[in-house]
């Protein structure tokens, strides 16, 4: 059985006002999806409700094939405590969870293996430095080291190189298409159109209903993008109900 | 006098101080990693809260049992993990954030407590609650508060792991657990309560709370990383015990206060001269630095 994650008439949102409005859809197995739209279209929210983090107002998440457990994420820097007094090396051992959980020890294989993740993402040599010691960009490549070692089927990626310079961009990108040629499922977060143009075969245009929802060309066409640039951001406080739920 | 007189004869001749020094010692490897933790959480007001909201029940076994410390002790047990339940449930369902809901039950719980100590007790009862009498803590006491430092400590190292995770990266173990609610949050704060009730009896609710977090917060300026910065806070709290006592017995102070001052007296050396990130390392540029 080949695994997908099924978005089933799925309505997400806060104080019954829909971010993520009626959205159908299949992220397939081994498919690299952009979430491409404006602020405020509901693809963080998204995320959060593949994750499980947030029930849905309505309709459902549908996973064939895998757990929710099966899932790794990778957050915005924000949602981070940049201050905190941990080590590299650390940080990435923290993708043994799954395996490992709190009391499994953290044996040479294992450090081994982060080791390794951590020359992945070109950051040989900064096992030892203290993460509130760096920059946003090695911070980032952190966590994509923590993914590599999570060795998840699914990844799903919140503006992954929104704090991160060119090089950095391009050595993730490379981890990323990698990453699809091992038959994972990538969905990711951004805001660059140029880089969803040329790096993902998949899109879906958010503006918290989907506008489109396939190949990128196609999701991406200038009238769509414009239909997308008009979306109000706004809720309307006296908006009437959905006649689409269920009463 | 001499250092034997000053330092050693105190302890030697006096049974009292002994019992008083052992349970604070106790008390300060039980209760500095978890001010740690509650620091780097940024929670370190928390500790405030849950000493606040633990006066409640132990009033409530103290009407029902007078001074009986087993009654007095689950009745703080009680109260604090009640507030912290709900504190954490209101959190989790409705739209207020933790320390709302802390700040919100500490003050119902502390209302309660002094409501209730004030109609049936006197305030001389009320203030043994609040600061404790370190001088006259009893065999079970001391009993009492070394079993629950050596069950938190004990705790704290099984819950070590997923607490540093969850310090660095909040929602991480929600995730890798499938969008389920993950239990390390409840058990911490169920050791901040542990800890605080250890220390009642000995320093009172309050006075527990600056053993906690003041070794702790000194340390920060101390140690780079979270298992230095906890030992760190262990030997500030020690330091800090047994000189607060022996400074208690000298000059006649109360001893509570006494051990609180003398680790705020490390809290503001550490952060005047405290080499991570102290006001005397800020403001003077390192003499030298390297190439790269």
């Amino acid at each position: 059985m080949r695994r997908a994650i099924h978005l089933d008439n799925l309505t997400l949102g806060y104080e019954r006002h829909p971010a993520v409005h009626h959205l159908s859809g299949v992220f397939q197995e081994g498919s690299l999806t952009a979430v491409f739209g404006p602020n405020g279209a509901g693809k963080s929210t998204l995320l959060k409700g593949i994750l499980g983090l947030l029930p849905p107002l309505s309709g459902a998440v549908r996973l064939v094939g895998i757990q929710r457990r099966d899932l790794a994420f990778l957050p915005q820097q924000v949602e981070l405590e940049p201050d905190f007094p941990m080590s590299v090396l650390d940080a990435v051992l923290m993708g043994h969870w799954r395996r490992r959980g709190a009391w499994g020890a953290l044996d040479r294989e294992l450090r081994q293996q982060a080791v390794a993740a951590l020359e992945t993402v070109g950051l040989s040599g900064f096992e030892k430095r203290a993460v509130n010691a760096l920059s946003g960009g090695q911070r980032q490549r952190i966590l994509f080291a923590r993914l590599v070692v999570e060795d998840a089927p699914v990844i799903l990626l919140d503006e992954p190189f929104a704090p991160i310079d060119a090089q950095t961009t391009a050595d993730m990108l490379a981890l990323v298409h990698r990453w699809r040629e091992q038959g994972r499922t990538v969905i990711a977060v951004l805001h660059d159109l140029e880089q969803v143009q040329r790096h993902f075969p998949q899109t879906l245009l958010l503006a918290r209903r989907a506008l489109a929802w396939g190949p990128t060309e196609q999701a991406l066409a200038p009238e769509r993008l414009e239909q997308a640039r008009s979306m109000s951001a706004a809720w309307n406080d006296h908006a009437p109900w959905c006649r689409k739920d269920p009463p | 006098m001499t250092f034997h007189e000053l330092v050693v004869d105190p302890f030697v001749q006096f049974a009292f101080m002994r019992r008083a020094l052992a349970a604070s010692l106790a008390l300060g490897v039980g209760c500095g990693p978890i001010g740690v933790f509650l620091m780097l959480r940024r929670m370190s007001l928390m500790g405030d809260s849950l000493s606040h909201a633990i006066l409640p029940g132990v009033a409530v076994g103290f009407l029902l049992a007078g001074f009986s410390l087993p009654v007095m002790t689950l009745g703080g047990l009680v109260a604090g993990l009640l507030v912290a339940l709900l504190s954490g449930a209101s959190a989790r369902f409705t739209v207020i954030k933790e320390d709302a809901g802390f700040a919100a039950f500490q003050s119902i719980s502390l209302a309660a407590g002094v409501l209730i100590v004030s109609t049936k007790g006197g305030n001389v009862d009320l203030l043994h609650v609040l600061f404790g009498s370190v001088l006259a803590v009893d065999d079970a006491a001391l009993l009492l508060a070394t079993g629950c430092s050596s069950l938190a400590l004990l705790v704290m190292a099984v819950i070590y792991r997923p607490l540093v995770i969850q310090c660095f990266d909040p929602a991480y173990l929600r995730i890798a657990g499938g969008g389920r609610a993950d239990p390390w949050n409840m058990i911490f704060l169920a050791l901040v309560v542990l800890a605080l009730v250890a220390g009642f009896q000995v320093m009172g609710s309050l006075m527990a709370v600056g053993l906690m977090m003041l070794p702790a917060i000194a340390a920060r300026f101390w140690a780079r990383q979270v298992w230095t910065m906890m030992v760190a806070a262990v030997l500030i709290a020690m330091t800090a015990a047994a000189t607060g006592l022996l400074l208690s017995f000298h000059f006649s102070l109360p001893t509570g206060p006494a051990i609180v001052l003398t680790a705020g007296a490390w809290h503001l050396f550490s952060l005047l001269f405290g080499p991570r990130g102290g006001l005397w390392s800020r403001l003077k540029p390192p003499a030298r630095h390297r190439e790269n």
